[in-house]
């Protein structure tokens, strides 16, 4: 299996603060892979990393095996739309297509001009005033032009209305299904995910809490609740995630790959959504037990 | 051509929703032997869901022996589910519309009601998995 992204204890340090710390990561290829986690938890320093536009501090990063912006072949594999999905705003649509056609070896002009009819948009208009969703769409199409083999996204669709979101992924899926290109995508809308995504990366304060196909995360994790009780008493294979108790009721989220055999509990399934959460709740409460620690010695 | 829809709050997971809605058309007659399912490429343009689930999905239609994927074609429907009998349909209505009126009777308010029906769903089909 090849790996579309592969980082071994990856970290970004800026100045005395880690941004990234400790990452270590091995995204199989032909995946459509979901990077969640709270504002400021390393998300845009990991995609700038694999786009090469960062150097790392500490560890190594390969992105389809090569080193992120060694040299203009491992550019043109690699697809990036940077936050916001910037364009030149005095220049026309057509004007942007040209230059992607002059910078990138492998651009394809009719694909290119196809995508931007398909989405009504006039190429003599220029880009200072198109709407926020044709700017994303132009952005995607001038990443997907250039024929990568991966696709890199950050936060595409966050300042986006929910029609113009949901037409933005529309087209990046029709694109996964017709180019089968790899993309990794960052986002903290969690449902847009979890139509999207196969695999998911939850990372928060600069680590990753977890990492996992999506089908794999819904199977193993549940939400328990019983009679209360103290969750160190649950079997080695249940790992919580998330408790909640009240003086009568113990409610758990849990990871395990075994069957729930105590019949006390009442299990329900959980979404994308609630896993995301457990696990950012988890990684904030580590945090805080972490902090408070280092109150005490001081 | 059918065209599939999902519902994002119904807990089940997206392929088997499309899984569903196939058996559903095969069974009120809306698909037959030799008719095309959408490609993979027109269902995520209209769902914006991950390629992957449609293929899934139409995998496990093929295990189910009810559709082939022809190269170069599309997937097809070659196999057909037994329609619902509407005489049986009535019958099970029926005795289900006794047994509710005698749970009403004895007290018992819709959550209720819905927390014996899940129950006794899970407790059944658990032992068919078994």
């Amino acid at each position: 299996m090849t790996a579309v992204m592969e980082t071994a204890g990856l970290g970004k340090q800026y100045g005395k603060r880690w941004a990234l710390h400790d990452c270590s990561l091995a995204i199989p290829e032909g995946k459509v892979v979901g990077l969640v986690g709270p504002n400021g938890a390393g998300k845009t320093t990991l995609l700038q990393l694999a786009a090469g536009l960062l150097t790392p501090t500490a560890g190594t990063i390969e992105v389809l095996g090569g080193h992120p912006g060694s040299g203009p072949e491992q550019l043109g594999r690699v697809g990036f739309v940077a936050q916001d999905t910037p364009a030149y705003s005095r220049m026309s649509v057509s004007q942007h297509l040209r230059m992607g056609a002059l910078l990138n070896s492998h651009w394809d002009d009719e694909l290119a001009f196809r995508r931007i009819e398909a989405l009504d948009i006039d190429p003599r208009q220029r880009a200072g005033s198109l709407s926020g969703g044709q700017r994303a769409q132009l952005a995607l199409t001038l990443a997907i032009a250039k024929r990568p083999e991966v696709l890199l996204l950050d936060e595409p669709v966050a300042s986006l209305d929910p029609l113009a979101r949901r037409e933005f992924l529309q087209v990046l899926m029709e694109v996964v299904a017709e180019h089968g290109v790899s993309v990794v995508l960052s986002s903290h809308l969690v449902a847009d995910l979890e139509r999207v995504c196969d695999y998911l990366v939850v990372l928060v304060a600069s680590h990753i809490q977890v990492a996992d196909d999506v089908a794999e995360l819904l199977a193993t994790h549940h939400r328990i609740s019983g009679p209360r009780r103290d969750s160190r008493s649950l079997p080695a294979d249940q790992h919580v995630i998330e408790e909640s108790h009240t003086d009568r009721q113990t409610t758990l989220l849990i990871r395990t790959e075994q069957p729930i055999l105590d019949p006390a509990w009442t299990t329900r399934p959980v979404t994308l959504e609630d896993i995301v959460l457990a696990y950012m709740g988890q990684a904030r409460d580590q945090e805080r037990a972490r902090k408070s620690g280092l109150g005490v010695l001081r | 051509m059918i065209e599939f829809q999902l519902d994002s709050t119904s807990g089940v997971a997206t392929y088997l929703q499309l899984v569903q809605q196939v058996h559903q058309a095969l069974q009120l007659g809306l698909l037959e032997p030799g008719d095309q399912l959408p490609t993979a490429q027109q269902v995520v343009g209209k769902l914006a869901i991950n390629p992957n689930t449609v293929l899934k999905a139409y995998r496990d239609l093929e295990r189910e022996g009810l559709a082939r994927a022809r190269p170069g074609q599309g997937t097809f429907i070659v196999g057909t589910l037994p329609r619902t009998d509407p005489a049986t349909q009535a019958r099970f209505l029926e005795s289900m519309a006794k047994w509710l009126r005698s749970a009403r009777a004895a007290g018992l308010g819709t959550d209720d009601i819905e927390a014996i029906y899940r129950t006794a769903v899970r407790n059944c089909f658990a032992e068919g998995v078994a």
